[in-house]
């Protein structure tokens, strides 16, 4: 483990002073492929109960495995994203236990020689502040099916449409410190899977699942007992748990009492962990190496073909982003969070002002899409037309304020900038005369105001910048008009 | 004129080749044996209408010209090989109603090359057992009696209706299986030839699983060149088997030369255990002359590890059964036990469906892969199969095939033994070790014992070497001249 100090910020008060909470996470990746480990059967997600499943998922008399390709190749494929150690020797190992909905009575997976080995992750933390977190290791298993509790009084239902797809464990190392480390650890990890196209990082659907390992202990002192949290099924769901379960060990401790290992289960309703099963009571898996399947041999030259195709990752992109773009380290890190954000947003940049461009994809664009419930790849706005529009804000044809109306058109109608500053004549007025024109008539017909203004009220200013704009249907240039308007009143 | 259910697998490729007869009719005649000889209990289930109409399907494929390797001879099926449509039970209580919609490769492969099932035959309860008096469905008898003795004796297992099927003229050949021995040591208590081939020459998809990194199929025949053409026909690369080999399959009947001058003969010194009967140590010994008559050179070998080899298996294969037939749970086929819980449904059915020798590998198994127990018994056997196999390794630098015994003794009587189990491992002692390398083995019937039972020889091969195996085997089986018979 890494030994990280504490951060201050991070320690939690108790009665007896501060304390420090330990965390480690295992989480349960869903491969993207189109078939199963260890079988040809289909991954679709929502398929209709037991439509997905060969002989081989079902665990029958004689049924053999045989590994699929592909799947080892994006195994291979997070590793590197990982900046992990690919081992060119795995062995499959059989996890053996009893449950209806794990047809052959043992799960394969790997246990002693994992094919993924140490890696790093790099955390973006809200303040701005970056740190390494360790991977222990990756491995391939298989899931297990699911057993339908609620469709019959007295019966019990099995769907093995999931028996037999492809997961890959990542495990961390016990490196993360407070619930937010938690949180960005897994937004980091689910971009890199992402970017890499090796899971889907659907917390909804079960394709990227959270078993939490949380213990405390007083600053820098020895490890307390840990609990497990199983199957977390929110980043927010995984924060709330760790708080809860931090406190309850700390007060079990500071009340005398010992906190006992276990295996504990989220209550989201009520925002409390509760025990499972104690790890007394655990199975004795009797892991052995899986007789049925050869020891995977990797060759060096193939991860290496692997590795010439990883696409630039979010680290790397962020920091491109900075130097290239000029953007903060904030800016940066949101926009490379999906990949299809950071293309979204170098497509709107490109031959433009970057920054102008980040502050649009940002608060403008983001804004409408978190309202919208919407992912970058459904936005009404595309990157062409919300690049023609800072290119009107560049060239002056909009000003600020005209632009949020012309943006606001565009997300209502999916027309372009161009179509309709063309279609509405909202195109600023810099013409000076003009200007000119539109503050005489209004200080003509506010005599009165304007006495007061010269009188020494000048907070009227804003009154009058407010007329002339409504006078011009908001499009004379707000930086014009307010000096042409100060000389004007000034007499 | 012969009976043509007592043809060889030759033979009767060439009556039918040359129209003396038809499939049908072969098949026909196969049948009416089976029916006379249900005393035996040599099969589970006959399959006497797919009989006929795979057979009248060869018969027409003859006429047209394309007749297969193997077609219309007609073959008993160990009921460990998975058969689509029909009952497959492992022998056991557990898989009851079980009736597979896929067809096993090996099985697939003898169909392909036009063979005719007769029937499932008898074994041991998932292939677990030396004398096939584990099986769910009854002991299977031993056409072969002592002499003026009307002891039923046991056929050997776990391939033991297979044997008995075999030996009896109820099927021309068999499909076993060979774990520890199952094919090898029933063959030679039947009187009849058995090979294991090398681990990974023919496929495992369909077969029912006892222990996965030791079981292989193999043919069970009347002669040694039978035993090649069956070969021939059940081997191949299968890539639903991940541990089935690429390699070509060479032609087994064309090696077959008689030729084994120079070849060098291995004769292992801690094969002289204690128990072996003298007869057996004999014919071993007159085995080596035969050989040595025919050209090849004797040389004494040493496999020092040989006296590790029942222990090490005793700890591989119940592990590996302990974990394969964990899927035997009630849930998805064969026997449930209804019952108000998922656990307290696991229990009854799988007290219910399995037998106590199979409740006992399944503990033993348990035991051994279990937490503060697996690196004092699985790790440490698996160091030491790597060491037997070292052993072999060596020995093959010197030599080109190893002769030793079969089996320590000739076939028993049904309740001797059986209230030992370990007397009853002791069975495979000859056989083991060729399991736990991997290698081919071939047991050839040599003599009759003094009680009038036969007595097999057995010869161990290199990897993938079976044509040598089988090479040496024919002169052997020439050599020995066995045409004595059950009267049964």
């Amino acid at each position: 483990m890494n030994d990280v100090m504490a951060n201050d910020s991070n320690l939690i008060q108790g009665r007896t002073g501060a304390w420090e909470i330990v965390l480690g996470l295992e989480v349960h990746a869903q491969v993207i492929s189109n078939s199963k480990l260890f079988s040809g059967a289909a991954t679709a997600f929502g398929a209709e109960p037991n439509t997905q499943v060969s002989l081989i998922d079902a665990g029958f008399p004689g049924m053999l495995p045989v590994i699929n390709g592909y799947c080892v190749e994006q195994a291979v494929r997070t590793g590197l994203g990982l900046n992990a150690q690919i081992n060119l020797r795995s062995v499959f190992d059989r996890k053996n236990y009893f449950y209806a909905d794990l047809p052959a009575g043992y799960q394969i997976s790997q246990y002693l020689q994992p094919i993924v080995g140490k890696g790093t992750i790099i955390l973006d933390l809200p303040d701005g502040r970056s740190r390494e977190v360790g991977i222990t290791r990756l491995h391939l298993e298989q899931d297990a099916g699911k057993s339908l509790h609620d469709q019959h009084p007295k019966k019990t239902y099995v769907d093995l449409n999931r028996a037999g797809v492809a997961l890959m464990e990542i495990v961390s190392e016990p490196d993360m410190r407070s619930s937010e480390e938690a949180a960005a650890y897994l937004k980091k990890l689910r971009s890199i899977l992402r970017y890499l196209g090796t899971c889907d990082g659907n917390m909804d659907e079960g394709s990227f699942r959270c078993d939490v390992n949380v213990s405390v202990r007083k600053p820098g002192g020895e490890l307390g007992t840990r609990c497990e949290i199983k199957n977390v099924n929110s980043i927010r769901f995984v924060q709330q748990a760790i708080e809860h379960e931090a406190r309850r060990q700390i007060e079990l401790v500071e009340d005398g009492g010992t906190v006992k290992q276990e295996t504990r289960l989220f209550d989201a309703g009520k925002g409390i962990t509760r025990p499972m099963r104690s790890k007394e009571h655990a199975h004795d898996y009797r892991y052995f190496p899986d007789p049925d399947l050869l020891p995977l041999e990797l060759d060096a030259k193939w991860v290496e073909s692997i590795k010439a195709t990883l696409p630039e990752l979010p680290d790397v992109k962020k920091a491109r982003f900075i130097k290239a773009y000029g953007l903060s380290a904030y800016d940066a890190g949101v926009l490379v969070g999906e990949r299809e954000t950071a293309a979204f947003y170098e497509s709107v940049a490109k031959g433009r002002d970057a920054k102008l461009a980040a502050n649009w994809v940002i608060s403008e664009l983001f804004g409408v899409l978190n309202k919208q419930n919407k992912e970058i790849g459904d936005s009404p706005v595309s990157a062409a037309s919300l690049g023609e529009l800072v290119d009107l804000l560049a060239d002056n044809t909009l000003s600020g304020r005209l632009a949020k109306d012309v943006f606001q058109a565009m997300v209502e109608t999916g027309k372009g900038a161009r179509a309709i500053v063309e279609e509405k004549g909202l195109r600023q007025v810099t013409d000076t005369g003009a200007i000119e024109a539109a503050i005489d008539k209004v200080m003509a017909e506010q005599a009165d105001k304007v006495a007061e203004y010269r009188s020494g009220k000048d907070k009227l200013l804003g009154f009058f910048v407010g007329q002339v704009m409504k006078s011009t249907g908001g499009k004379a240039n707000p930086a014009m008009l307010n000096e042409l308007l100060k000389k004007k009143l000034a007499g | 004129m012969t009976k043509i259910t007592d043809l060889t697998i030759a033979g009767a490729l060439d009556g039918l080749a040359k129209g003396s007869f038809s499939a049908r009719e072969l098949t026909q005649a196969h049948l009416e044996a089976m029916a006379a000889a249900r005393h035996l209990n040599a099969y589970i289930t006959e399959t006497p209408e797919k009989a006929l109409t795979m057979a009248e399907a060869s018969d027409q494929r003859r006429r047209a010209g394309k007749a297969g390797a193997m077609d219309g001879i007609p073959l008993a099926i160990k009921d460990l090989f998975c058969t689509e449509g029909v009952p497959t039970t492992a022998g056991s209580h557990i898989l009851q109603g079980f009736k597979p919609t896929y067809e096993s490769t090996v099985s697939t492969n003898l169909w392909k090359a036009g063979a005719v099932m007769l029937g499932k035959a008898n074994l041991d309860e998932f292939a677990m057992g030396s004398s096939n008096m584990t099986s769910y469905h009854g002991h299977v008898a031993n056409p072969w009696k002592r002499k003026g003795d009307p002891s039923v004796l046991v056929p050997g297992g776990s391939s033991g209706g297979s044997a008995a099927s075999v030996a009896a003229r109820i099927a021309m050949a068999a499909t076993g299986t060979d774990t520890g021995g199952s094919i090898r040591q029933p063959a030679a208590f039947c009187g009849i030839v058995g090979i294991k081939p090398t681990y990974g020459r023919c496929s495992r998809w369909g077969i029912v699983a006892f222990a996965s990194s030791l079981d292989q199929a193999g043919p069970m025949t009347r002669s040694v060149e039978d035993a090649a053409i069956m070969l021939g026909a059940m081997a191949g690369h299968d890539p639903k088997d991940s541990t089935s080999v690429d390699l070509p399959v060479p032609d087994f009947r064309a090696a077959l030369t008689g030729d084994i001058r120079g070849m060098k003969i291995g004769i292992p010194k801690e094969y002289r255990v204690d128990g072996m009967s003298a007869e057996i140590e004999t014919l071993w010994a007159q085995g080596a002359e035969w050989l040595k008559a025919a050209g090849a050179i004797p040389v004494e070998i040493s496999l020092p590890h040989t006296k590790y080899a029942l222990p090490t298996y005793y700890i591989i294969a119940p592990a590996e059964a302990s974990s394969n037939l964990a899927r035997y749970d009630g849930v998805r086929f064969g026997l449930r036990v209804p019952a108000d819980t998922l656990d307290e449904m696991y229990e009854l059915t799988r007290a219910a469906g399995f037998g106590a020798e199979v409740k006992r590998r399944i503990l033993i198994g348990t035991y051994v892969l279990s937490a503060g127990y697996y690196d004092a018994y699985y790790l440490r056997a698996q160091r030491l199969r790597s060491l037997i196999a070292r052993d072999f390794t060596e020995a093959f630098k010197q030599v080109d095939v190893i002769l030793t015994p079969a089996t320590p003794t000739a076939a028993f009587a049904e309740g001797e033994n059986s209230d030992d189990p370990v007397a009853m491992y002791l069975n495979d002692v000859f056989t083991v070790t060729v399991n736990l390398a991997g290698l081919p083995g071939i047991s050839v019937p040599a003599a009759l014992s003094a009680e009038g039972l036969p007595l097999g020889l057995q010869l161990i091969g290199k990897a993938f070497d079976e044509a040598t195996l089988l090479r040496a085997g024919q002169v052997l089986e020439k050599a020995a001249a066995f045409t004595a018979r059950p009267e049964a």
